[in-house]
């Protein structure tokens, strides 16, 4: 532990300070006497009032990450500074966030007002002031008239809220969410997502959210940190992740993606572009991510999403890419069809299309068809597996 | 079998009525077998008897109940017993709920150990336990009395607090203290406001036990008493020459607080719906 930077950290004239930074951390747990990294060097800032998603499966480091940031855990190296300020050492209960459980963690032997004026009584704010606080949160989060109920007596969604009035009472700098919506069902959750990005619209304070949920990341965030086996695959708004994802992980992780591995037969635009050869059954051109170096010879994967893809029996327009194939699978859908196709670049690809008519689908099981899309809309991730 | 129909709705419930009456029937029979023998100490808390022996039955008085604090002897065992079961009550609930606490909450080295220490202290048969406290007594050159009686009480009444706790300290959630640190509580707020509430059914049920246990010990009391007598050891020694009724007085009132306390511990943990969830 270094004591040379004070205070606040960085005073760059004309750049905020980010509410929450990580830099070079590391976690390393030990389990059986053998060290089990669990976060393996992760940096990112979060910007004052954005709503960021931790987003990744089970076991991928993110809520490890969380409690680093809480105080729960301390980092075996590197450094968590909130609002420029290293709080290494700091213990939860001095540092300015706070969190929302999995489990809700709500305190069973107190009534729903004292759970919620539980924070603000230890800082010791004035009794009329806490009333007027916790009156305010309780309407925020809609329990209006539930303050003297036991948590034993609330539903699940309703616990859930008391826990999030309970740690936003206290206006954190930043608020901690650890897969809070979790134990809820599926309609239920759908309608806490919508007020949660409600509440956080409304109160302003920075949210770090973590959840194994895409949809959920997706439909909330302003930015997501897709994490896997402790490191950060990508981070970028949920437009970026969903578009161009940077890995062959974060393409499957999130959204129906389809691979795609050929030879590089040439590279053009100063190795911005690709083009693939699969002979004369096919021809595919895709945008090379910068950092991302290719030679002609090597092969390369790239990913493409399957409402981008159109599927027809005519070969594609010059400039779109198309791939040949024959249909091994139609499935209704309602909004859509899927379509299952073996393409003779070698790879099973999945189409969906809009069912904008009720017209018939565009092919049957068994059809030889051309599969085209705009080159844009692919994205070069690497040489493959 | 020929006929496979379902039998009548009306006919349905005869059987499952029959049945329902020998289970009355045996749980009566169970409950008479565990009442009876208190049924017989109360009944003959009443009787008016004349000779040593108090046990055929003469006829109802209240005269034991008046004369209850006749004997010196009797009064000081009772006495003894109380301050005894409160003092190792009170010393056995407060160290058993911090080893329980520590035995449930954390892995440490020596842990696995203890767990077992304690159960030992559990299965130990009493008489071993009374004999092998006695020779460490003698050892240690300790009078035997008062404060040996205390020392054996406490001891064997700490593993019964430990385990009890223990138990209520592994079902909780962790991030229910976790909670009140991340809201601003410190070590000391945190076990008052939210730990020790939260573990108190398993506090209050491991100090019923330790009285319990304690009030009515006679084997281990009986090595390391010296002279001092408790309860107990008055009424065993009062039987070669018989038992004063007072003695059945006295457990009746024993009797009646403890029922007391069951019931209203019984009514409490009722009332409140830990585990159940409203929807």
């Amino acid at each position: 532990m270094t004591e040379t930077q004070p205070a606040p950290a960085r005073d760059d004239p004309g750049r905020a300070v980010p509410a929450i930074e990580l830099a070079g951390v590391e976690k390393a747990f030990r389990v059986h006497g053998e060290h089990v990294a669990a976060v393996r060097g992760v940096d990112l800032e979060v910007g004052q009032g954005e709503f960021f998603s931790l987003l990744g499966p089970s076991g991928c480091g993110k809520t490890t990450t969380l409690r680093m940031i809480a105080g729960f855990e301390e980092p075996t190296a590197g450094e968590v500074r909130l609002h420029g300020r290293g709080v290494t050492g700091v213990p939860p209960n001095r540092r300015d966030v706070n969190t929302v459980f999995q489990s809700y963690a709500l305190f069973p032997h107190m009534s729903v007002f004292e759970n919620v004026a539980f924070g603000l009584r230890r800082r010791g704010v004035p009794k009329g002031e806490i009333r007027a606080r916790t009156g305010a949160m309780l309407d925020l989060v809609d329990l209006a008239g539930r303050e003297r109920r036991r948590p034993s007596e609330l539903s699940g969604g309703q616990q859930q809220r008391v826990a999030l009035a309970r740690a936003l009472v206290n206006r954190p700098r930043a608020l901690l969410l650890d897969e809070p919506l979790g134990a809820l069902d599926l309609k239920l959750r759908q309608s806490m997502q919508v007020e949660l990005k409600r509440i956080q619209r409304e109160v302003g304070i920075t949210f770090l959210y973590v959840t194994h949920d895409q949809d959920e990341a997706l439909t909330m965030s302003d930015r997501i940190a897709v994490m896997n086996e402790g490191l950060i695959e990508q981070l970028g708004t949920p437009r970026e992740i969903y578009e161009r994802p940077a890995t062959r992980f974060v393409a499957g992780f999130i959204g129906t993606s389809n691979l795609l591995a050929g030879e590089v037969g040439e590279v053009t635009g100063g190795g911005s572009r690709a083009a693939l050869s699969f002979g004369p059954d096919g021809r595919v051109e895709v945008p090379v991510r910068d950092g991302l170096r290719v030679a002609v010879g090597e092969r390369l994967e790239l990913t493409i999403r399957p409402e981008k893809i159109g599927i027809g029996a005519d070969e594609p327009a010059d400039g779109l890419c198309g791939v040949r194939g024959t249909v091994t699978e139609v499935v209704y859908l309602g909004t859509s069809t899927s379509y299952n196709v073996t393409t003779s670049a070698g790879a099973d690809m999945v189409v969906f299309q809009q069912n904008a008519t009720s017209a018939d689908d565009a092919a049957a099981r068994g059809d030889g068809v051309w599969l085209s899309w705009d080159p844009l809309h692919s994205y070069a991730i690497g040489a493959p597996r | 079998m020929t006929t496979r129909t379902r039998p009548a709705p009306a006919r349905r419930g005869t059987p499952r009525r029959r049945r329902v009456d020998g289970l009355h029937a045996y749980t009566l029979l169970l409950i008479g077998w565990l009442i009876l023998p208190v049924a017989i100490m109360i009944a003959f808390g009443f009787n008016d008897v004349h000779g040593k022996q108090n046990y055929r039955w003469e006829g109802f008085t209240l005269r034991w109940y008046a004369h209850l604090l006749d004997k010196d002897d009797l009064v000081t065992a009772v006495v003894n017993s109380l301050t005894i079961a409160l003092l190792s009550t009170l010393l056995s609930t407060v160290a058993g709920t911090l080893a329980g606490l520590a035995l449930g909450r954390y892995r440490f080295r020596g842990g696995g150990a203890t767990g077992l220490l304690l159960l030992m202290a559990i299965s130990c048969p009493e008489v071993v336990m009374g004999a092998s406290l006695l020779s460490m007594f003698v050892t240690f050159g300790l009078p035997r009395g008062y404060l040996t009686i205390l020392l054996a009480h406490v001891m064997f009444s700490i593993a019964f607090v430990a385990v009890t706790v223990r138990a209520r300290v592994v079902g909780l959630d962790p991030a229910v203290e976790e909670a009140a640190r991340d809201l601003g509580a410190g070590p000391w707020t945190r076990f008052r406001l939210v730990t020790l509430p939260m573990i108190m059914p398993g506090v209050v049920a491991g100090a019923l036990l330790a009285f319990v246990l304690s009030i009515d010990d006679f084997v281990i009391t009986g090595f390391t008493s010296g002279a001092t007598v408790t309860f107990p050891l008055w009424v065993y020694g009062s039987t070669r020459t018989g038992t004063p009724p007072q003695v059945n007085v006295l457990g009746t009132l024993i009797f009646a607080v403890g029922a007391v306390v069951t019931a209203v511990t019984a009514r409490r943990g009722a009332r409140a719906p830990d585990h159940s969830r409203a929807w």
